[in-house]
């Protein structure tokens, strides 16, 4: 409503540079990467890269970086920077265990996100009631959340599990298997024809143990996207990361509307905790389990410019990224530095269709780069391909940092007044 | 007088205010606050914890420098943990792996501990000068990035050699020590912290007697009016986050050199995060930080002692955490309050403020 009588009289008709619809550029994308893996897997004889296996470990890695991404997009859309994701993930994952190990999965869950949405009022009420700046309460937030979690753990834990850094066991979900589909596609993927088998594979990951956790979180992205971008309460929490002192103006409740979107962020990193507990090769709390996780949920969302799908689409990078690495080792990542050397082959002739010469020559200049790291190589360390995320985001900011476009009053502080 | 109160009081009140937080923490766990705070004072005395509590004061003294170089023009560096671990790994190896007489040894570890914190603070520098990119997330994109850089480097078939259960880099000669000051059985001091108190009488001398430390001030406190008085926005970016940078190359040191003589699997995390908190604590000050290393150091080293009495030492992080979180809502708290006072001092100089008050 409020937006329509805005427009009308001074936003002139902006040109709509964008011709197909977000949806689409999405399916074409995904579209594009399974033929790319399919056409490395088959010229370098990886079939690993495509195999359900990978996919379905991919599915579990990517789980609590989407969930901390989500949790990301959700407060920085209301302009508040949360880098203490990670803490408040730390204390989901206690929680989960402690509610777990006594009253099972579902329990865990709820937990967990009671958990990280206290991580996320703390920060709220630190940055927007008292102003302080958000990355210092950020990094307070993650010293806390350790420091708290560690000594709930000696304190509730060390009794039972007999070790201060771990609980005891946690029950897990009922994973759930569509078993006539999963069996056909079984035996496409074995049938080893380009594409097909592919595809196979990659479908019958996602369809083979899923937890009713999977299946909520994949749904919490469209549902995030229906909330932010389609209702009237999305638009004024945007409005609010946009230009608080204008949403203010207009009537909306800046310090309310900072306050939901900072403490579903936590419960959304509290949940991504559960998540990693939960995690059936896991299923109990281990002190330092996060691994940094909140940060990479983070980056998953610059690489999405703070938008759901975008988001979705690096969490499933990094998780499939991670999860190719601790099924088949470095030397099928290798694969993935032949498959980057042919996407950027795509890219060269593109934006020399285009006549874009200097782009085109520094694709070439990486692709060639690339590939001598592919032929001189036998496998890339573990070491480096657990940090894979990290490089890669600092590649698309080096590249891409004038394109992205984070929400414009993002980590300032407002004052009511 | 109101000057002095404002940057007193802040942290007096946190840590009140902390300190009553852990004791109600602990009667609820049903241990006795004020039995545990006896246990960590009377601590201090016994064996060597006051040496080590002197020890590791240096040491996050020297973090806390680094970061508050940042902090002066409002950059936050909070690539510290990273580009301190990369530094010694480097300097470790690079210590190893030369021989060269004494003293000149040691100051090649240093001059390359320093250089590789540098380095490493150089990309995201770079990236913000040149492409406009968020310090912050650059920072920690790199702090993962020198997990999995370290990580590699003491492999065994890179740098690496296994020695018992630990794998680690080959050890400096002794020509690359730096000897301390030994109290027998209390311990042996670090000569590294000559270094630091070096470094924070070079800190204050370079932020309030030279021409950069000025140019770094005026940038933190207004960047536009800055520029426009001359000062080179990007050059001082660059120049402070390299400095920052080789200062944190230097936190690995003191330990490296006057005890572990190697870089393992065993090197002490996080002193990056804990100098962010101390900068905080200390606002940037040399005094003020020296003021919370020391606090940090006695929380942790005296904290060792809470397990003697059944309470778990963690509780140890929980007390510096909420010391970071309330000293920063304290001098925001204190900061308006101040503001409002001055606004209505002047009002009532004017002779306008009227019924409004």
């Amino acid at each position: 409503m409020i937006t329509t009588m805005e427009e009308k009289p001074h936003v002139p008709a902006a040109p709509r540079r964008r011709k197909v619809p977000g949806w689409a550029v999405g399916l074409l994308g995904v579209a594009g990467a399974i033929v790319l893996l399919s056409v490395t897997s088959y010229q370098t004889g990886f079939l690993q890269l495509t195999s359900s296996g990978t996919t379905q470990t991919a599915v579990r890695l990517a789980l609590p970086i989407l969930l901390a991404g989500l949790g990301g997009l959700w407060s920085e859309r209301a302009g508040v920077v949360n880098i203490g994701l990670e803490g408040m993930m730390i204390m989901g994952t206690w929680g989960a265990a402690w509610a777990g190990y006594q009253w099972g999965p579902w329990a865990a869950v709820v937990a967990a996100v009671v958990f990280g949405a206290l991580g996320g009022l703390l920060h709220a009420i630190a940055t927007v009631s008292f102003g302080v700046n958000h990355i210092v309460s950020g990094v307070a937030i993650n010293l806390l959340g350790a420091g708290v979690t560690k000594y709930l753990s000696t304190l509730i834990f060390q009794p039972l599990s007999h070790n201060p850094r771990q609980s005891p066991p946690v029950q897990p979900f009922d994973t759930y298997s569509a078993a006539g589909l999963a069996d056909w596609l079984g035996d496409l993927e074995q049938g080893k024809r380009l594409i097909i088998s592919d595809v196979a594979g990659i479908l019958r990951g996602l369809v083979t143990g899923v937890s009713p956790l999977t299946m909520l979180t994949i749904l919490l992205v469209p549902l995030s996207y229906y909330l932010l971008w389609r209702t009237r309460f999305g638009l004024r929490l945007r409005s609010v990361g946009e230009n608080p002192h204008a949403a203010d103006s207009l009537g909306v409740k800046v310090y309310f509307h900072k306050y939901v979107a900072v403490i579903v962020s936590g419960g959304l990193a509290g949940l991504g905790g559960a998540a990693l507990v939960l995690n059936p090769g896991q299923l109990s709390y281990l002190e330092g389990q996060t691994g940094g996780r909140g940060f990479i949920g983070l980056a998953a969302m610059i690489f999405g410019n703070w938008r759901p799908g975008g988001l979705l689409g690096g969490a499933a990078l990094f998780g499939y990224a991670d999860g190719l690495q601790l099924r088949s080792g470095g030397e099928t990542v290798l694969a993935l530095v032949y498959g980057v050397v042919l996407l950027l082959g795509v890219i060269v002739v593109w934006q020399l269709i285009r006549q874009r010469w200097f782009s085109a020559a520094a694709a070439i200049i990486v692709a060639v780069l690339l590939y001598l790291l592919y032929i001189s190589l036998d496998e890339i360390p573990g070491e480096f391909v657990a940090y894979a995320p990290h490089m890669v985001t600092l590649a698309v900011l080096a590249v891409a940092s004038q394109r992205l476009r984070m929400p414009a009053a993002d980590g300032l502080v407002y004052r009511r007044g | 007088m109101g000057n002095l109160r404002g940057k007193l009081l802040p942290p007096a009140l946190a840590i009140v205010f902390s300190m009553l937080l852990c004791g109600v923490a602990l009667v609820i766990s049903g241990a006795n606050p004020l039995r545990a705070f006896g246990v960590m004072v009377t601590q201090v005395g016994k064996g060597s914890t006051l040496v080590d509590i002197i020890n590791s004061t240096g040491i996050y003294y020297i973090a806390a420098l680094a970061v508050a170089i940042g902090f002066q023009m409002n950059l936050f560096n909070i690539g510290v943990e990273g580009q301190y671990r990369v530094a010694a790994v480097v300097a470790a190896v690079v210590g190893g792996s030369i021989a060269l007489p004494p003293g000149i040894h040691t100051l090649v570890i240093i001059i390359v501990g320093a250089l590789a914190g540098a380095a490493w603070a150089a990309i995201p520098a770079i990236l913000k000068v040149t492409r406009g990119v968020n310090e912050v997330i650059s920072t920690i994109m790199m702090n993962g990035l020198a997990i999995g850089f370290s990580a590699y480097l003491i492999r065994r078939d890179v740098f690496g050699e296994l020695r018992g259960n630990n794998i680690r880099t080959p050890e400096i000669p002794e020509s690359g020590w730096m000897p301390g000051i030994s109290f027998g059985g209390s311990g042996t001091m670090f000569g590294f912290l000559f270094v630091a108190i070096a470094l924070g009488v070079g800190y204050w001398i370079m932020m309030n007697r030279t021409r950069f430390g000025f140019e770094l001030r005026a940038s933190g406190e207004s960047s536009t009016a800055a520029s426009a008085g001359g000062v080179n926005a990007k050059k001082m970016v660059l120049v402070s986050m390299l400095l920052s940078g080789a200062i944190a190359g230097l936190i690995g040191l003191p330990e490296m050199l006057g005890r572990d003589h190697t870089f393992s699997l065993n090197f002490t995390a996080g002193i990056g995060f804990s100098g962010i908190a101390i900068a905080l604590l200390g606002r940037n000050h040399p005094g003020g930080i020296a003021f919370g290393a020391l606090l940090w150091a006695f929380l942790d080293k005296s904290g060792l002692a809470l397990d003697n009495v059944g309470v778990p030492r963690e509780i140890v992080t929980i007390m510096q955490g909420s010391i970071v979180l309330s000293v920063v809502v304290a001098y925001e708290v204190v900061r308006r309050v101040e503001l409002a006072a001055e606004q209505r001092r002047v009002g009532r100089e004017l002779g306008t403020v009227g019924g409004a008050a």
